[in-house]
């Protein structure tokens, strides 16, 4: 900023973690042109992701999954006001260096595209612009935060419409984070060991109840009440990948999905959220993919 | 905090974004914190917080849950409203850059404008000076923020950035910032609107 004074700061902890906490309650798309990020937009989405392929074709159509054209998330970000997420490969940091250049609002280092480094995430304190990065257990989840991620997201199995995966990881990491609040304070060092997890960070932990930054689930949701239920679950938000746009009615699915977030508690709205949505995605049962094939397994 | 009297209701609009962090404030100064997502729990409050979070989100929600109605009505009788960067733009008269079609509550005679500072990476801390909160300057937090752009005669400018841009703003019980005090440890604007909630119950 031209204008700014010099006691003005860029790119801290705090306004990077902020976004995420304004984003909580709500439901982040993944679209992949204009006319899909208008009709999240409309629907109330709080943020879109910008990406070629939804995971659903990714997996279905196989091949290398990169970061997207420049141009189409120029033009996304044009096209909505709400904040413009992308995706880079995991490791590969300079995908993160062009998403950053282009303003995206937030980086997902996401293991949905093939990644590029199999033994170091992105250095994320090099970037102002703040990650969110997927997590299937706790430890995994303060690895990223001590990388620098300013959001995690709990991963499930993307695109398969089968909420099962994220159920088990949500699950994981709420009652890896409850464990640790029942131990004594000499019992946290082996605790920490045991996460692969900085001390300090497993100590924060332990004593606040939750992850120092904000916490989404992903992975399979693809109907009102898996959003609910990941809510419920004690997720702050959730992410919808193919579960919007590859179903029958993809506007109304994705207003009944804002719907449910908000009111999770209250089975009338979610019920009448779920009425009259046509089809949902096809979706793949995450048992019936062999294991080399589930992306939940990619990022350590 | 120590006050006179019970502790006042204050209603956090809980539809979407931060509104935890702002309960949290509210109970923090021994006053009794309530969600509000519901018509009928305006009838319960005597003052109202509305979080940060993304405007069109918490529009497009008040509307079809039918709280928007009630929510102008309850602004027109006096209540209380404190709005923090969203909640700014929905106390706003007028709105800049909005989506198309974006409604707001209304009741502050000013005009916002949306994404005033670009994206997230030109998000910002800056110390700003706020005559009306006594001692030092307050360390406001910047997030894909509105800027207030034009002033309406009824309103009245509480603080502004370095380049004279007005961030804070007050229109009798109505209380607005671009910035979130309730991101930080200084709640002096949280006590300064639980001031106007103690006074109108009073």
């Amino acid at each position: 900023m031209s204008d700014s004074t010099p006691t003005s700061t860029t790119g801290s902890s705090l306004v990077k973690r902020g976004l995420a906490d304004m984003l909580k309650g709500g439901v982040i798309m993944d679209v992949i042109n204009v006319e899909q990020a208008r009709i999240a937009e409309d629907a109330g989405a709080t943020a879109v992701m910008a990406l070629e392929r939804v995971p659903a074709d990714i997996r279905a159509q196989g091949g290398v999954a990169r970061m997207s054209d420049p141009d189409m998330i120029d033009e996304i970000i044009k096209a909505v006001n709400i904040p413009v997420m992308a995706k880079a490969r995991i490791g590969h940091f300079v995908e993160a260096q062009i998403l950053e250049t282009l303003g995206v609002d937030y980086i997902d280092e996401s293991e949905v595209l093939s990644p590029a480094d199999y033994v170091n995430h992105i250095d994320k304190w090099k970037f102002t612009v703040p990650f969110v990065c997927g997590a299937t257990n706790l430890g995994e989840a303060l690895r990223r935060i001590t990388e620098g991620a300013a959001m995690i997201r709990s991963k499930g199995e993307a695109g398969t419409g089968d909420v099962s995966e994220a159920t088990k990881h949500i699950r994981t990491i709420t009652k890896e984070i409850a464990a640790l609040r029942h131990l004594r304070e000499d019992e946290l060092y082996v605790a920490a060991k045991e996460l692969q997890a900085p001390i300090e960070t497993v100590r924060e932990v332990a004593a606040t109840g939750k992850l120092p930054v904000v916490l989404f689930t992903a992975g399979g949701v693809a109907t009102p009440a898996d959003a609910a239920l990941m809510m419920q679950l004690g997720a702050d938000g959730v992410f919808v990948g193919s579960g919007i746009f590859k179903s029958g009615d993809p506007a109304a699915r994705a207003a009944a999905i804002v719907k449910a977030t908000t009111f999770f508690d209250d089975a009338r709205v979610v019920a009448e959220a779920s009425r009259g949505l046509g089809e949902a995605m096809v979706g793949i049962n995450v048992a019936d993919i062999p294991a080399p094939h589930r992306l939940a397994e990619r990022g350590w | 905090m120590t006050h006179e009297g019970s502790p006042l209701t204050i209603g956090v609009l809980a539809l979407q974004g931060d509104f935890r962090e702002h309960l949290h404030v509210v109970s923090s100064l021994g006053e009794k914190a309530v969600t509000v997502r519901r018509a009928a729990e305006l009838d319960e409050i005597d003052g109202l917080i509305i979080p940060g979070g993304e405007s069109s989100v918490m529009d497009k929600l008040s509307r079809t849950f039918e709280l928007a109605e009630p929510l102008k009505a309850a602004i027109a009788s006096g209540l209380p409203v404190y709005g923090t960067c969203a909640g700014l733009i929905m106390l706003a008269d007028r709105i800049l850059d909005g989506m198309a079609g974006q409604q707001t509550l209304g009741g502050l005679d000013v005009s916002v404008r949306r994404n005033a500072f670009g994206s997230q990476r030109d998000s910002f801390e800056e110390d700003l000076d706020v005559p009306v909160l006594d001692g030092e300057s307050v360390h406001a937090v910047f997030i894909r923020a509105p800027v207030v752009d034009e002033v309406g005669p009824l309103a009245t400018p509480l603080g502004t950035l370095a380049d004279g841009r007005v961030v804070a703003v007050e229109q009798g019980n109505l209380l607005g910032t671009s910035f979130h005090p309730e991101m930080t440890h200084d709640y002096r604007f949280h006590e300064y609107f639980v001031e106007k909630v103690r006074a109108r119950r009073a």
